[in-house]
């Protein structure tokens, strides 16, 4: 009973949403009982899950993005050599068996650096992007929704569009590592302060895209029906205009961790990152490229690495706005 | 158009003060001293002697409208004296730096070229090449070339300008020997011999920036040529039997080109920021390097200046890409 109700209320959303592609797809269920006749119920995400599926290039890096995560995350289970470990008799070893990646100055295994370096770098990247989405589609939903609040939130946001962001986070992560790595120790200080200069400064678009949407959302019947029963804002923002907005929102979200990571290896290979004993893809690139020239795999293997995920994480953000576009979707 | 120019002109002024009482603070709060490297013998009140001469003695907000009025009142008066050989700003404490204790503006001076013909140059080579790749591949939609400069274009955007950099050094400057690795600033071109030297060591930087600014531009160019191509115009154009190239290079590529050369002009001040990383991967001793070195020096002045003219860039660039949005789409109308 519950899941006929669920459906007619879907069914009803969809008819007052009024789009001509889910309408007509309406149509085609069957009215009476659904659960019985079609067996599976309609959900938006199953939709753009089937219409991701499509994007050959989204499915690949999906594939390769989740390789690489394992790499990291379960790799360290299995490569057990601590990458702090300095066996400095065994350094700068090429390709071998003991060290499948060689070592570097310091006889530390490449391995597994690269494996801690890839967890600090993507969890750096994803930090970062969940403080820029909650930043930006607070702001955005509270300008778009509430018009007093518009005017000022907008300015705000032109204003952090206006600031040299590169010349500010160098700024910032200089002056605040030492009292930061004081008072958290210095990897958490660090991971803190870069997490929150790269979020921070990274929220602006995400904020104007979610401020568009919503401002459009506002005119639809369905949020008029939602005013008349006498919903409060509040209930009215979480519930009828956050989901509804949500895959603006992702889709910023996944480019989000793609310029997070790069941001931070930038600020790493700037020397201003994370401290030696802490390896990021960023930092191993830069302690390799004094001595480039004789051990040319050391600048590579992270560079690749960063490359890699980045272009992934891109790939599936193209995936995600083509699938969550629903003029494209069903075609 | 001059009003809204003039209007946006005007609200700049209020963005531009706030964000250099942002960086301003953001260097007060910080704890680095400028004093810190001076050895523990000297004793205090010397210490503090020394503090009043580089002008940290008043309070914070004493300061900062000091370096306003430095900023935007003494600095243009200096330069309006070299130019036109006046006297105006004689007597006038110009912003002093902390690390060579010469005019800020000076030293700024002396690296502008060097950031400008790289920048400049990759921007240039950049657009060149993201142009006709936006063209072809929009043309062709889905064809194996559309497939290939899609993929290429998102790797170059994903691959950061550091690695790139590295990679081309390796490349070319170590195996195959056939650029520099460093540039070399204090080279001077006075014959074709020289300038071919100048040549070679702008080839990697300039490429490894205009690869990255191509693939940016060249999805943006993609994208706008085929939202022009469907549209009802071309069906005409063509119906009433012009040539194809004539419709595609002369009417769809002329609308397409207007919100390209919007982003442009946007993109351009983030150029300078991301060249901070190209000129640090080929020694370039340009702006970026500037900014770098007198941040680790705690050079307040110098940081303080070179940021906010960062700022400057970004928003005239902004303003320009606007304006030139409302001059080239006759649709837009800003008043």
């Amino acid at each position: 009973m519950i899941d006929t109700n669920r459906q007619q209320e879907l069914n009803r959303q969809e008819l007052t949403e009024g789009a001509a592609g889910a309408a007509a797809a309406t149509a085609a269920l069957p009215p009476d009982q659904p659960q019985i006749a079609g067996g599976e119920t309609r959900n938006q995400w199953r939709d753009v899950w089937r219409q991701f599926r499509s994007h050959r290039g989204a499915m690949v890096a999906l594939i390769l993005f989740i390789g690489v995560l394992l790499f990291v995350l379960a790799g360290p289970l299995i490569w057990t050599l601590d990458p702090t470990y300095v066996d400095i008799r065994a350094r700068n070893t090429g390709f071998t068996s003991v060290h499948p990646l060689g070592t570097d100055q310091l006889g530390r295994d490449m391995l597994a650096r690269l494996m801690a370096g890839g967890r600090v770098s993507i969890s750096v990247g994803l930090t970062a992007m969940l403080i820029a989405i909650f930043l930006g589609s607070t702001i955005g939903v509270l300008s778009g929704y509430f018009r007093r609040l518009d005017a000022p939130l907008m300015r705000v946001t032109e204003l952090f569009l206006a600031l040299p962001l590169l010349p500010l986070l160098l700024l910032m992560v200089t002056l605040f590592r030492e009292p930061l790595s004081q008072s958290f120790g210095p990897a958490m200080g660090i991971f803190l302060l870069i997490v929150s200069a790269i979020g921070a400064t990274s929220w602006m678009q995400a904020a104007r895209i979610v401020r568009g949407d919503v401002l459009g959302l506002k005119e639809r019947e369905f949020i008029l029906a939602a005013k008349s029963i006498g919903t409060p804002p509040r209930r009215m923002i979480l519930r009828h205009i956050l989901p509804n907005v949500m895959s603006p929102i992702m889709v910023a979200a996944t480019l989000g961790i793609a310029t997070a990571i790069i941001t931070e290896s930038a600020l790493s290979f700037l020397g201003l990152g994370f401290p030696p004993d802490f390896p990021t893809w960023g930092r191993l690139l830069y302690d390799a490229v004094d001595q480039m020239v004789l051990y040319p795999s050391r600048v590579i293997l992270p560079g690749v690495f960063i490359s890699l995920t980045v272009l992934c994480v891109n790939y599936i953000g193209d995936g995600l706005r083509d699938a969550m576009d629903p003029r494209i979707r069903g075609r | 158009m001059l009003n809204f120019t003039m209007r946006r002109l005007l609200l700049a002024i209020p963005t531009l003060l706030f964000i250099s009482l942002v960086i301003f603070l953001l260097l007060e709060a910080s704890p680095g001293d400028p004093l810190g490297d001076v050895p523990l013998t000297v004793p205090p009140e010397v210490k503090e002697k020394m503090r009043e001469a580089l002008g940290l003695g008043q309070a914070w907000y004493i300061r900062y409208i000091l370096w306003l009025k430095q900023f935007f009142w003494v600095e243009p008066l200096h330069w309006t004296d070299k130019l036109l050989g006046t006297y105006f700003s004689d007597g006038m404490q110009r912003i002093i730096s902390f690390q060579s204790r010469s005019p800020v503006f000076d030293v700024i001076a002396q690296r502008v070229p060097q950031t400008l013909i790289v920048v400049g140059m990759s921007y240039i080579v950049g657009v060149m090449i993201a142009i006709p790749i936006g063209i072809l591949s929009a043309y062709k939609q889905y064809s194996w070339f559309d497939q290939i400069g899609t993929f290429v274009s998102m790797v170059g955007f994903s691959m950061p300008t550091f690695f790139t950099g590295v990679v081309f050094i390796i490349i070319f400057g170590v195996k195959l020997q056939w650029f520099p690795s460093v540039y070399d600033t204090t080279h001077v071109v006075t014959d074709w011999g020289s300038f071919w030297v100048q040549v070679r060591q702008m080839i990697m930087p300039v490429t490894v920036l205009a690869l990255y600014n191509a693939a940016q531009i060249s999805r943006f160019m993609r994208a706008s040529m085929l939202d022009n191509l469907g549209q009802d115009y071309v069906r005409t154009a063509r119906a009433k039997g012009l040539g194809e190239r004539k419709v595609v290079l002369k009417h769809v590529l002329r609308n397409s080109l207007i919100p390209v050369v919007t982003v442009i002009a946007l993109g351009l001040p983030t150029v300078f920021g991301g060249a901070i990383i190209t000129e640090q991967v080929f020694k370039v001793n340009g702006l970026g390097q500037l900014l770098i070195s007198a941040i680790h020096a705690n050079d307040i002045p110098m940081v303080l200046t070179l940021t906010f003219i960062f700022a400057i860039l970004i928003i005239v660039f902004t303003l320009i890409a606007d304006i030139l949005y409302g001059v080239l789409d006759p649709r837009i109308r800003y008043d």
